[in-house]
């Protein structure tokens, strides 16, 4: 279900839309598909725990202005939900899945306009995302989802306030952090870490059973499978090769004086 | 044949042009016939290093105040590319503002981004980026099968900074085109955290720990470590994500990478996506009770023991150093 506000830059309610990306567990190591040379995608999927953090702070930006809800948005090329019910568990109040064929072997690029059509639709005061995937690295799917819907963002944000139509974000920067204000609507990536994402109650997960989870295809989104995908791929991958491995060096068991193994090993580098 | 010219987004401190803008310029100088800086802020102070790295030219948008430079950046560029004035091909670090001008740019022109570059090549008349995958066991070298504008977003300490001959670049006015209310965001206030020792991507010996240090207060060890060896402390991406230490901390494919003389992992197990930020020091020490941790496959000196105990006492021999 989407939720269609109109209360958006308003003090009443905050209604937060938050893009989260369902993963092979990193605990299981990847491997790229020989034939697509693309991440295999076959395993169970997972909620990104970079995402998790997004989650959390769109929940006590909800409770903070005390009306409004969270709603997710995710992408994948299968129909897959296993990552959105964990995020329903801890408090969103539902989903949007795009969920096509089509999408398989998709960019960064054409991830953001699938992700910012289906964000449109939710008319959201604030879109929340995690810097990056723990999968795919780019790290550019927020700002290129900001440039599709016309907004402001903030990358990097540490902390979030909004109070006036406007979020006060803490950035993170080389020395230190700046702080951004930006009028909402707006984009605002979350480092991860920033907050301590809830564990979903036994209450939480069995109530995000029933939680509604909107899929749409393309079609609905009135996207052309020919821009997206495989099909639209701009980029090619013209060689896989092995690195060049490090050489693995010594090693040796503790017996109480490898701290003196150190040291000399330091003292040997000139370093101290 | 060949690449005719080459942009890099230049990025300045106070203290003149980051190093990954300098290091972008060597690397870009052999391989196009023209490369050329676009920023915002004052060029003229910096134009003596950028050219001298390479740059023959540096546009900017001038001052741009408490606004964000990837809105402003992107739309410049993206005037120049419609104007056919802009470059074959652009270079930005992975950087906080490299990734927003690369991002917002990508979606205002609609081309794709070639991202975690760690080398360059040509090949033809189109240039091909080379990205580690599977904490580096693997290279993947990616590139546009299509003209238009190529955009790679290159990992800092890529390539070694180096001056060549090239004089003072010229300074040339970049205009900034509409931004609707994509360039609302403002910065109020910077803050400066400040920290004593060498900075983490800058520091000769970084002592990072992970995990297996158990809980947050032993996170001590690493920045008492750190001081006594006038290194930086670093963390594993899982102790950051528990929120034992921020972000900036952070060692591996997701934030910093370095290359240092010493890097020392403390109770890291060496995930594919800590290895990435690391694996380039030019000597690893590994203390980690698994013996079977991927971080003594890429540890010149390995230690299988417990943090726990190696750590206080060669903190200790070192105190007693003085």
């Amino acid at each position: 279900m989407v939720r269609l506000s109109s209360t958006s830059g308003t003090l009443c309610g905050m209604n937060v839309v938050v893009c989260v990306k369902q993963i092979p567990d990193p605990a299981d190591p990847g491997a790229l598909d020989p034939e697509t040379r693309t991440l295999k995608r076959d395993v169970k999927l997972i909620l990104d725990e970079s995402d998790s953090y997004g989650v959390e702070m769109g929940l006590q930006l909800v409770d903070a202005a005390g009306e409004g809800e969270v709603t997710l948005v995710s992408m994948a090329p299968n129909n897959e939900v296993g990552g959105l019910r964990t995020a329903l568990a801890m408090g969103a109040a539902g989903a949007v899945l795009v969920s096509d064929g089509a999408l398989a072997g998709s960019d960064a690029l054409s991830t953001a306009k699938v992700l910012a059509a289906a964000i449109r639709r939710c008319e959201p005061d604030l879109v929340l995302t995690a810097t990056e995937s723990s999968d795919g690295y780019t790290g550019t799917v927020p700002v290129q989802v900001a440039e599709l819907l016309g907004l402001p963002s903030v990358t990097f944000g540490k902390e979030i306030e909004v109070s006036g139509g406007a979020a006060t974000v803490r950035r993170q920067t080389e020395a230190g952090y700046d702080e951004v204000e930006c009028p909402l609507p707006a984009v605002v990536s979350v480092t991860a870490g920033v907050v301590e994402p809830r564990y979903p109650s036994f209450k939480g997960i069995m109530a995000a059973k029933n939680k509604p989870v909107e899929e749409l295809d393309l079609a609905g989104l009135g996207i052309d499978p020919a821009t997206v995908g495989w099909a639209g791929a701009r980029q090619e991958i013209t060689e896989i090769a092995e690195a060049p491995a490090r050489e693995a060096g010594e090693i040796i068991h503790d017996e109480g004086d490898a701290h003196e193994r150190i040291l000399a090993f330091l003292d040997d580098l000139k370093v101290l | 044949m060949g690449i005719s010219k080459i942009w890099v987004f230049g990025e300045a401190t106070e203290a003149g042009a980051t190093a990954s803008t300098l290091e972008m310029l060597t690397r870009a100088r052999d391989l196009a016939d023209t490369v050329e800086v676009v920023m915002s802020g004052d060029a003229a102070s910096v134009a003596g290093p950028l050219g001298a790295h390479g740059a023959t030219t540096v546009h900017t948008i001038g001052d741009i105040e408490g606004a964000l430079a990837g809105p402003r950046v992107a739309s410049a560029i993206a005037g120049a590319v419609e104007a056919g004035s802009g470059p074959d091909v652009l270079l930005c670090a992975t950087s906080y503002d490299g990734r927003d001008v690369a991002g917002r740019l990508s979606a205002r022109i609609d081309r794709p981004v070639i991202t975690n570059v760690v080398d360059l090549a040509v090949d033809g008349d189109r240039l091909l980026g080379i990205e580690p995958v599977f904490g580096g066991t693997t290279d993947v070298t990616t590139g546009f099968n299509d003209d238009g504008l190529a955009i790679f977003l290159v990992r800092p300490k890529s390539f070694a900074a180096e001056e060549s001959d090239g004089g003072l670049a010229d300074v040339a006015e970049l205009a900034v085109g509409d931004l609707g209310n994509t360039g609302a965001a403002t910065v109020r206030e910077r803050f400066v955290e400040e920290s004593s020792g060498p900075k983490l991507d800058e520091a000769a010996v970084v002592v990072s720990g992970g995990r297996g240090l158990g809980d947050p207060e032993k996170y001590e060890m690493i920045e008492s470590l750190a001081k006594l060896v006038k290194g930086a402390p670093g963390a594993s991406r899982a102790v950051v994500d528990a929120g034992w230490v921020p972000y900036s901390y952070q060692v591996g494919q997701t934030g910093k990478v370095v290359k240092p003389t010493v890097y020392l992992a403390c109770g890291i197990s060496g995930a594919t996506q800590h290895l990435v930020g690391m694996k380039g020091s030019a000597n690893i020490i590994a203390i980690n009770k698994d013996e079977e941790a991927p971080i003594f496959g890429v540890a010149d000196l390995g230690i299988v023991g417990d943090v726990h105990k190696v750590l206080p006492k060669l903190i200790e021999s070192l105190q007693a150093r003085g």
